[in-house]
């Protein structure tokens, strides 16, 4: 049945290269850690994108509760975590994933380096990997205001600062960030809910494609 | 292959299907080593690093639940900010005096930008050959250096801050809502010329703010009440009440009657 539907669907589109492209290749012996141990190295990161995966569907699942306002963002975020059944670990799964998330990223970036595996022909991966080393910290950044408690007004108020003192476009960065001039309040709050769950996601999604793209193309770096 | 500029990659999948079955991978021989299919043997064992992983990642999410703090209050101003644990180096380096104040510019711009800035050259700064580690001192030696700082800094950090302050003043205060009777003779004490200093710090409303804890919604008898007017304490200093003994001992019973409903 499976097969006949594919079939189908490959007579009219052609399908079979693109499966091959994305699934159907070798992977050398040492990146495998069943082979070598220690190529466990290679593995971090993939459970960087695994919880990438997770961040993404733990998120969409809290703004089905989550209220983007100051007089309600905090309430609703209490209300998820005491009172909506599994709320607790759906926010618990999406807040220690954003910790694990730069471990494990960090991780793979120390692996690449000292494997050299940035060297040509891979420069290019390695500038995007870089970008979203990037977008991560910002998700991270973003993500940490919404609960609107006491840690995250502070912490932001903190980070905007810094913001603001790049030189000559720090009071652009600032206004953008925060919505106004001086104040630290609702539109700051609705900026970063936008930023977090809009921009940086498309932002991120666009680099993961060009990173794995870049990967299946030029495949993984050989052995030392 | 005969495509592209003829760059050979490894594991390279643009290879034609010539005397290939659909979705059959090459025959292994052809291959240098023990290589192994993708799919879906070898996603299937890089599937049991994952659940590994995610038992891992769910006894954490079980043993610690998030932490929330009391909501946002701009009006705090002696609210000490620690950003997430991962800025913690960022947020250190800011405190040394080379890389604050006048030159907050250093600390906050330079130094990272640098790190970042070099970190996205790197293949143009390290243009060499050679992979190894050993075979490249300087790309090694400077992340390593980065690498240590790193773990100083956000070790550093971690140990002066004082958690205990930090986890009181994010505590979520229970919303105490006690009806205040105003024409209680204890409260016009409270509000009137006597209770001036009380006012100042606990508030009109007795919710008290930065400097003083809530009236209402206390835990002490009348007569720990009447000694805490007198004597002070904590950051309350002592005899700050002006009115009479009598006076004082009507205002310690209407404090002591303002409690939480159980």
């Amino acid at each position: 049945m499976l097969n006949k539907i594919y079939d189908w669907v490959d007579e009219r589109l052609d399908i079979t290269p693109i499966w091959r492209d994305i699934a159907d290749h070798e992977v050398p012996e040492h990146v495998n850690p069943a082979h070598h141990f220690s190529a466990f190295v290679y593995c971090f990161g993939g459970l960087t994108f695994f919880v990438t995966v997770i961040q993404i569907l733990s998120g969409m699942f809290l703004t089905m509760y989550y209220v983007p306002d100051v007089e309600n963002a905090w309430k609703s975020v209490y209300y998820l975590q005491n009172e909506v059944a599994f709320g607790e670990i759906v926010r618990g799964m999406h807040h220690w994933g954003a910790s694990l998330v730069i471990v494990m990223m960090f991780l793979h970036t120390l692996r690449v380096f000292f494997t050299g595996s940035y060297k040509k022909p891979r420069e290019l991966n390695w500038i995007v990997g870089v970008l979203i080393f990037c977008v991560m910290l910002g998700l991270g950044f973003t993500g940490y205001l919404l609960p609107w408690d006491m840690k995250a007004l502070f912490a932001t108020k903190v980070g905007i600062e810094i913001a603001a003192s790049v030189p000559f476009i720090g009071e652009l960065i600032k206004v953008l960030l925060a919505g106004d001039a001086t104040i630290i309040g609702a539109q700051t709050l609705t900026r970063f809910f936008a930023i977090h769950v809009f921009f940086l996601p498309a932002a991120l999604f666009a680099l993961l494609a060009a990173h794995f793209i870049m990967i299946r193309r030029q495949g993984i770096s050989g052995p030392l | 292959m005969h495509r592209g500029k003829g760059m050979k990659f490894v594991g390279d999948s643009r290879v034609k299907a010539n005397n290939r079955m659909v979705n059959m991978p090459k025959d292994y021989s052809e291959y240098p080593g023990k290589t192994e299919a993708f799919w879906p043997d070898f996603l299937l064992k890089e599937w049991m690093v994952g659940a590994v992983f995610l038992i891992g990642y769910l006894l954490l999410t079980v043993a610690h639940p998030s932490p929330l703090e009391g909501p946002a209050d701009p009006t705090n101003a002696s609210y000490i900010p620690l950003p997430d644990w991962y800025f913690l180096f960022l947020y250190q380096l800011l405190k040394y005096t080379y890389a604050s104040g006048p030159y907050n510019i250093v600390g906050a711009i330079i130094i990272p930008g640098l790190t970042i800035g070099a970190l996205l050259l790197m293949p143009f700064l390290d243009k060499g050959p050679e992979r190894r580690p050993s075979k490249r001192p300087l790309p090694t030696a400077f992340m390593l250096l980065a690498l240590a700082s790193m773990i100083y800094l956000t070790w550093e950090s971690v140990v002066n801050h004082d958690w205990e302050a930090a986890a009181k003043q994010g505590e979520i205060k229970e919303e105490v809502d006690i009806e205040i009777d105003e024409t209680a003779e204890g409260y016009l004490i409270f509000t009137g010329e006597q209770g001036k200093s009380c006012i100042a710090c606990h508030g009109a409303d007795m919710q008290g703010g930065g400097a003083a804890p809530a009236l209402v919604g206390n835990e002490l008898t009348a007569e720990e009440v009447a000694e805490v007017i007198k004597n002070g304490r904590g950051a309350m200093p002592a005899g700050q009440f002006a009115g009479t003994d009598e006076e004082l001992q009507i205002l310690a019973e209407f404090i002591a009657s303002l409690k939480a409903e159980e």
